[in-house]
């Protein structure tokens, strides 16, 4: 069981800034301690270099603090008002179209204005009941009176809905119908009733009380509202008139622009297709009543009318007027502060945790990244730390939610913190997950409890990264750290101090900005280790308005776990083109020299040098190195491990590259990556193929800078054997010292 | 639509119940690289769905693993079966005579 966690307001800091820590006693425990640490090595297996922290004694913010448990409030709605317009409305009609993926459920409200729970709130709403069944609900606090349609609706379907309440006569109109009609359908035919309860007029007061889309509101302390009965789905164009309408015109109603006899009725119209990237929900309607939209829904998704003719919002936006809603999207937890903590100016960069514990056993880290005084460098070698891919993987469920886990992994093993977020959905996803309703998870954000972005877990993101932190203090190594976030954010001026940079293990995940950062620090002569596999892969990007929040489509191709609906690999955010980088035209191997080729995780392996290795050009690199044989050892069984990259000119490989070595010898759990075949085929593993190994390359930059790519994630798994003393550990030690020199490597383009 | 979904339907692959020399194989080398018939075998038996699947909770951190079985989703929570294990071979090695026994029909008399 999770006893205590606890998020940070931010995840880069520099001195100076202050952070803010929210924590959550889950088992009640009434206090709990808090102490900054700072984090060397997070690997606490036995087998491994040892798990390492050191307390930064005088932090402030070290203490005991008063326990208490936090809720969340997930699940992504359009939340407008309230407003005078709404407080006008007596009788009314509400219309959508929806294309449910979840109906059969518990009863989900499409909108409405609805307070409290759906068998005694008040207000009215149209929803989809838990038979799958169109409703108008109306209540008035105390009892709840529902106009059911007959007939069940199918997922993944557009729908015209309306549904209608004279408050003169009581009378109630609910109708439905498929925007497609499909053979088989069943006979679609409105549905009337007369409603007993004055849902308006009578019971609590409702001025206070929000229009919703996706849920309805139920009061959550102090005046706040959270959202309930969520939808799972698609909603375009929701729309509220103060009269009851006849069914008929549903499709007048439903159209746009706004005319016709029911248009004066009109109080409020919203638009999905305006303002895609932002946060708010437009109303086109008379009023201006512009909604908030709630905990990251997704956006630039196709509409009814979507005609396949484009393929990107940008394109046609009008055919991307849909929103899909979901039950677990979140963006903020929004719990109280506990604790802040201002950074000294004198601070060491690094990686740092608040550790949190309480009770016997209950311990939790909240990890955060110390960057050094914006404009400054304090060390000659910058560790970028992956933010982009620690988010990406924040608190996944893939290793036992993905069908094929276990073929790749082996055995399923579930730590607490897995067992614990099977259960608490609340938490939120990754950009690996699915959604309730099967749909992929677009976002992830780092405002809320991220249990795998810790210390002592799964050697995988920050816990495996941490072996590289670990080695530079090993050999004595003074370095700053940067994150992805703060790179996305400040571009090339984050990294030009450096002479060098360095990569975590796995640095996947790339916005454009970040990428044509890294892409100038080299065009300046910046030197860049990449220590790591499967790295720039995707390309993604961070929402303008909300901090810390990342957005990912998964594109036709790349090894992915989940892809995205026809026409929707559009980023919602920026309008590019997502999936993978090498489709947008920058192949990894165009920055680094190598890109993606297999994966496996059973067992690493080692590399061989290859003549290349014996050139002049990398006389540093392999010096003090007589062996062959290199890395046939660490804590995954070799340094070559886990992710593979190799060189492949045809995309980028820069000619003039020293291929140094060349991984062999992997098992047949590693397969080529599909998006680097046309057809699948026998041969395709690790026994038979030889595109499967990680290569080793290194080569020159244009003003005396250089890349060293290793193309493994287990490379940093290897640094600690032996005491530090062995061939990996040295190569690394070789580029690095000579990265950080001021002294230029030569220009060696064309000599091969 | 009625009719079996191509998931449920049996796979082509069978274990033969005579082969107790690829168990002894994977027994004797549980991770890295594997026979290829040894390797089929292992495909067919990660390949079982999640409802009711086997997988460990690890009770004690680098210490002890427990075998487990999910429910029929992944949002319930999981049920310990008892057996306890002090290494992670020693586990995919249990499961593995509990998969042998489920395809084949027939009890690994192999300890």
């Amino acid at each position: 069981m999770i006893e205590i966690l606890g998020y940070a307001d931010r995840l880069a800091v520099r001195p100076g800034m202050t952070i803010a820590f929210k924590v959550s006693c889950e088992t009640g425990a009434a206090r709990y301690r808090a102490d900054i640490v700072r984090l060397r090595c997070g690997d606490d297996r036995p087998d491994g270099p040892g798990f390492r922290e050191e307390p930064v004694a005088d932090a402030a913010a070290n203490g005991d603090y008063p326990g208490r448990r936090q809720a969340i409030d997930c699940g992504s709605y359009v939340r407008v008002g309230p407003a005078a317009a709404f407080d006008a409305v007596d009788s009314f009609t509400l219309s959508a179209l929806i294309w449910p993926t979840l109906p059969g459920l518990d009863e989900a409200t499409v909108m409405g204005r609805w307070s409290g729970p759906a068998e005694t709130g008040f207000g009215y709403a149209l929803a989809i009941d838990g038979a799958s069944r169109p409703c108008l609900r109306l209540g008035d606090g105390v009892r709840v009176w529902r106009l059911v349609h007959p007939v069940a609706l199918a997922a993944r379907r557009w729908y015209r809905l309306l549904a209608s309440f004279d408050s003169a006569t009581g009378a109630a109109s609910l109708h439905c119908e498929p925007v497609t009609p499909q053979w088989g359908d069943p006979v679609f035919r409105p549905t009337a009733g007369r409603c007993p309860l004055r849902p308006l007029s009578s019971g609590p007061r409702i001025a206070d009380v929000p229009v919703a889309v996706a849920a309805h509101v139920v009061e959550g302390g102090q005046g706040t509202w959270r959202g309930a009965g969520h939808f799972n789905g698609k909603i375009e164009a929701p729309r509220l008139h103060a009269q009851a309408l006849p069914a008929e015109q549903i499709g007048q109603i439903l159209s746009t622009p706004l005319t016709g006899p029911s248009a004066a009725s009109l109080v409020a119209a919203w638009d999905f297709s305006r303002d895609i990237p932002g946060t708010k929900a437009r109303d086109i309607g008379p009023n201006g009543l512009d909604g908030d939209c709630i905990n990251l829904p997704t956006r630039a998704m196709t509409g009814h009318a979507w005609t396949a003719e484009a393929m990107n919002w940008t394109n046609r936006p009008h055919e991307y007027a849909a929103i899909h809603f979901h039950e677990d999207d979140l963006y903020d937890c929004a719990w109280e502060t506990d604790f802040r903590w201002t950074i000294p100016p004198d601070l060491k960069s690094g990686i740092y945790a608040a550790r949190l514990r309480c009770g016997n056993q209950g311990e939790d880290h909240v990890p955060f990244f110390v960057l050094p005084p914006r404009g400054h460098a304090r060390a000659p070698v910058a560790f970028l730390a992956s933010t982009a891919t620690y988010l990406a993987y924040a608190n996944s469920h893939d290793h036992y939610e993905d069908p094929v886990a276990e073929r790749c992994h082996g055995l399923t093993v579930l730590a607490p913190a897995d067992l614990f977020l099977m259960q608490r959905r609340d938490l939120g996803l990754s950009a690996y997950d699915h959604h309730r309703d099967g749909s992929g998870s677009c976002w992830s954000s780092r405002l809320r409890p991220i249990l795998n972005l810790r210390p002592k877990r799964a050697l995988w993101s920050l816990n495996a990264d941490l072996h590289l932190t670990d080695w530079l203090e090993a050999i004595g190594q003074e370095y700053d750290v940067i994150d992805d976030e703060t790179l996305h954010r400040e571009g090339v001026s984050l990294l030009e101090r450096y002479a060098c940079v360095m990569t975590g293990t796995h640095p996947e995940y790339y916005s454009t900005a970040m990428l044509t950062a890294m892409a100038a620090y080299l065009e300046r002569g910046g030197r860049l280790m990449y220590l790591g596999g499967n790295g720039f892969y995707w390309r993604v990007a961070w929402h303008d308005e909300l901090p810390g929040a990342m957005e990912i489509r998964r594109g036709e191709a790349g090894t992915r776990m989940w892809t995205s609906e026809p026409g929707e690999t559009g980023l919602a955010t920026t309008g590019e083109p997502s999936g993978m980088w090498r489709h947008s035209g920058f192949a990894p191997q165009r920055l680094v020299g190598v890109g993606f080729i297999s994966e496996g995780f059973d067992s690493g392996s080692y590399y061989r040098r290859l003549p290349d290795s014996y050139d002049p050009r990398a006389g540093f690199i392999f010096a003090g190195v007589d062996e062959e044989i290199l890395g046939d050892f660490g804590v995954f069984g070799g340094a070559a491990a886990l992710e593979l990259d190799i060189v492949n000119p045809k995309v980028g490989t820069p000619p003039h590259a020293l291929l140094l070595a060349s991984s062999e010898g992997h098992s047949n759990v590693y397969v080529i990556a599909q998006a680097e075949t046309g057809a699948n085929h026998p041969g395709m593993d690790g026994i038979e193929s030889p595109l499967v190994r990680a290569d080793m390359v290194f080569f020159e930059t244009l003003k005396g800078g250089a890349v060293f790519s290793t193309g493994s994630i287990g490379w940093a798994g290897s640094l600690a054997h032996d005491n530090y003393r062995n061939n990996i550990s040295r190569i690394t030690e070789n580029v690095l010292r000579r990265f950080i020199s001021p002294e230029p490597f030569p220009s060696s383009a064309g000599t091969r | 639509m009625t009719g079996q979904r191509s998931s449920e339907r049996p796979p082509a692959y069978r274990v033969d119940p005579s082969r107790t020399d690829l168990a002894l194989e994977f027994k004797r080398h549980p991770y890295g690289q594997h026979s290829d018939e040894l390797q089929r075998v292992l495909n067919l038996f990660r390949s079982d769905p999640l409802p009711g699947n086997y997988c460990v909770v690890c009770t004690r951190p680098h210490r002890e693993w427990a075998l487990a079985r999910f429910r029929q989703t992944s949002r319930e929570p999981v049920d310990l079966l008892g057996p306890v294990f002090g290494s992670l071979a020693e586990a995919e090695w249990a499961v593995f005579k509990l998969r042998w026994r489920k395809h084949t029909g027939q009890a690994l008399e192999i300890e």
